[in-house]
């Protein structure tokens, strides 16, 4: 009698501890690679820690890594070329192309429609490396670029390397035609729900397509625009692989996020100031953050919460 | 949608016009991509041969690559194409086994902390976790240090610096909140009825997991594992931030190092690597878009 008890409460002990062994992958690679990041991206901007110093004789110096960065004589300029950057980048393409696209291919034949959403998901998928040498081709000096060969010698102009020439130009386009098909995704998802019958409506009542889409389309995905505007503001201002491939930061294209990784791992002299790159780093962490709080408490996340049905 | 039908033929084929003209830059690189492959040389899209010939010179000789290793900066194509490979099957194998089991207690079982662990998993969803590579570098360091895990596993090398193991484990992390939200998705739509007949019937929760739920949400898994296939196959600022002991550790890599080489290299060999490392994932992408626009449509964390 005893021992059925025993068996009992052990087997009442594993099934209310189940959830965790299920979670505890999950739990560890979180607390790794997420939470243990977030804290040393902290503590290590608080020190003068760099590959002289090593891992063991750094010193804590407070806040002077920001200090430094707030005078830093190249502070401003690869702050603007950020706030330039980004803002260029979603205007014209994560979300000015990604609203037209989406808004011509919902509006021509269905299957033309899918072709070229399809064509404009590419470069999504392509590994960046390949993605990126295209670009350089295309805008390669003469003979060989596509760019000079199609457009520049024809009409009379003088071919350049055009990568050096037009550096923030192509980092825009480079990234802008990746960060497209996001918001043409959503643009396209969210056009298609619109009830039908409006739609017509605004037909029978003579609405030109402009019109239409003003009037009607707009107000319907208001919602999805302000998500991905603000999401891709995040992811832009963050990511730097392509401009790593593309310049590396020459040309006058290192954006912040670049800079930050330049300094903490990855330049050329293999002097690394993980100090003051990792204070580079926390002050996108810290936006990251306030962001990701912000965009759940907005985008109504908690309302996909649902509590599960089988007690245990 | 139905189309606005004009009878002007102009203001007809106007949206295409424009819609080919806006897609310009993706048609014409992939065209060079495909023309460079195949010839000598290339004078923008024309192959052109040793003698200045236009349209002449198309050739094979690009993908001597696959035997030549003097083509690829030394490195055994076959080599970096097996380490391409484990980190796109670690990460894939790893990605939706842990997103299935996380994925299937923050569905069906009740928990303390559940709500805020979901919450977690979404914030870190739209956290841009790439600002923490540089703190991830210390992490890895650390791994390194700790015997046998660190460095000391055959065919991966170990979970730690310089590890094809420390890239896989460091780019599961980065995918899990994805797949677990997505997984969880799934599992929601999955009846309660037959997971209640099996507890019922005093099936444990694993055997119920494994047995009873895995198998009715294979579209998602499908999906999640396409997907992570082909970011693993395609995966760049990892491994090059991780593996810096062997610069030329996989296909990306190895591409990079050749586009950034100062000494001029043969663009049609480029080309032919680039295409070699495309095919699979045209051909993924091809046959399984549905699957994959799911997961794009539910938020893929954009690289830009």
């Amino acid at each position: 009698m005893k021992e059925k008890k025993e068996a009992t409460e052990t087997k009442k002990l594993s099934t209310r501890l189940e959830w965790f062994w299920f979670l505890f992958p999950s739990l560890l690679l979180i607390v790794l690679f997420f939470f243990l990041p977030v804290i040393i991206t902290i503590f290590v901007s608080g020190t003068n820690m760099s590959s002289s110093t090593g891992f063991n004789n750094w010193k804590w110096i407070g806040l002077d890594n920001y200090k430094m960065i707030a005078i830093h004589p190249e502070t401003p300029k690869h702050l603007w070329l950020t706030v330039k950057y980004v803002a260029v980048t979603l205007v014209f393409f994560n979300v000015g192309m990604a609203l037209v696209i989406s808004l011509i291919t919902t509006h021509i034949s269905q299957g033309a429609g899918f072709f070229f959403r399809a064509l404009w998901l590419l470069p999504r998928i392509t590994p960046t490396v390949i993605y990126v040498m295209m670009w350089k081709f295309l805008g390669a000096n003469a003979p060989y670029g596509v760019i000079n060969q199609l457009f520049v010698q024809p009409l009379g102009f003088t071919p350049q390397d055009w990568v050096p020439a037009a550096s923030f130009l192509f980092i825009v386009l480079v990234n802008g035609y990746i960060g497209a098909s996001f918001g043409m995704i959503i643009f396209t998802s969210a056009i298609e729900a619109i009830p039908k019958d409006i739609m017509i409506a605004s037909l029978v009542d003579g609405a030109s397509f402009m019109q239409r889409v003003r009037y009607v389309i707009l107000p319907y995905i208001k919602w999805p625009l302000l998500f991905v505007t603000t999401y891709q503001t995040l992811s832009l201002m963050t990511s730097f692989e392509q401009i790593l491939v593309l310049t590396n930061g020459e040309f006058n294209t290192e954006v912040w996020s670049l800079w930050a990784y330049h300094r903490a791992l990855n330049n050329y002299w293999g002097n690394f100031q993980w100090g003051f790159g990792n204070a580079l780093a926390a002050v996108l962490v810290v936006i990251g953050i306030i962001l990701g709080i912000i965009y759940m408490r907005y985008f109504k996340f908690g309302e996909l919460v649902q509590e599960p049905k089988i007690e245990t | 949608m139905k189309e606005i039908r004009s009878r002007n033929p102009f203001t007809r084929s106007l949206p295409y016009i424009l819609l080919v003209v806006l897609s310009l830059p993706i048609i014409l690189g992939y065209l060079w991509i495909l023309v460079s492959t195949f010839s000598t040389r290339c004078y923008g899209l024309i192959p052109v041969d040793q003698q200045g010939n236009y349209f002449k010179g198309l050739t094979l000789s690009n993908w001597a690559f696959l035997y030549d290793k003097s083509k690829t900066l030394n490195a055994s194509i076959w080599l970096l194409t097996l380490n391409t490979l484990i980190i796109a099957i670690g990460l894939t194998v790893g990605v939706v086994l842990v997103s299935m089991m996380a994925g299937y207690a923050l569905s069906r079982i009740k928990f303390p902390g559940r709500k805020s662990f979901l919450s977690l998993t979404l914030i870190l969803h739209s956290f841009p976790s790439v600002t923490l590579l540089i703190a991830i570098y210390f992490v890895l360091r650390w791994i390194a240090s700790v015997p046998v895990i660190g460095r000391g596993i055959p065919l991966i090398g170990g979970f730690g610096y310089n590890t094809l193991g420390g890239v896989i484990l460091v780019s599961i992390a980065l995918q899990l909140p994805l797949g677990i939200w997505l997984m969880k998705g799934f599992f929601d739509n999955v009846s309660w009825d037959l997971e209640r007949a099996a507890l019922i019937d005093g099936c444990s929760r694993w055997r119920t997991w494994w047995q009873i739920m895995v198998p009715q949400i294979k579209p998602g898994i499908a999906a999640l594992s396409i997907f992570s296939f082909m970011e693993g196959w395609k995966s760049f600022l990892i491994p090059y931030s991780f593996m810096t002991s062997q610069t030329k550790a996989t296909l990306s890599t190895l591409l990079n190092e050749m586009l950034s080489e100062t000494s001029p290299v043969n663009y049609g060999t480029l080309a032919a690597v680039g295409l070699y490392q495309l095919i699979p994932v045209l051909v993924f992408y091809i046959f399984t878009q549905k699957y994959l626009l799911n997961i794009f449509a539910g938020g893929v964390k954009g690289t830009a």
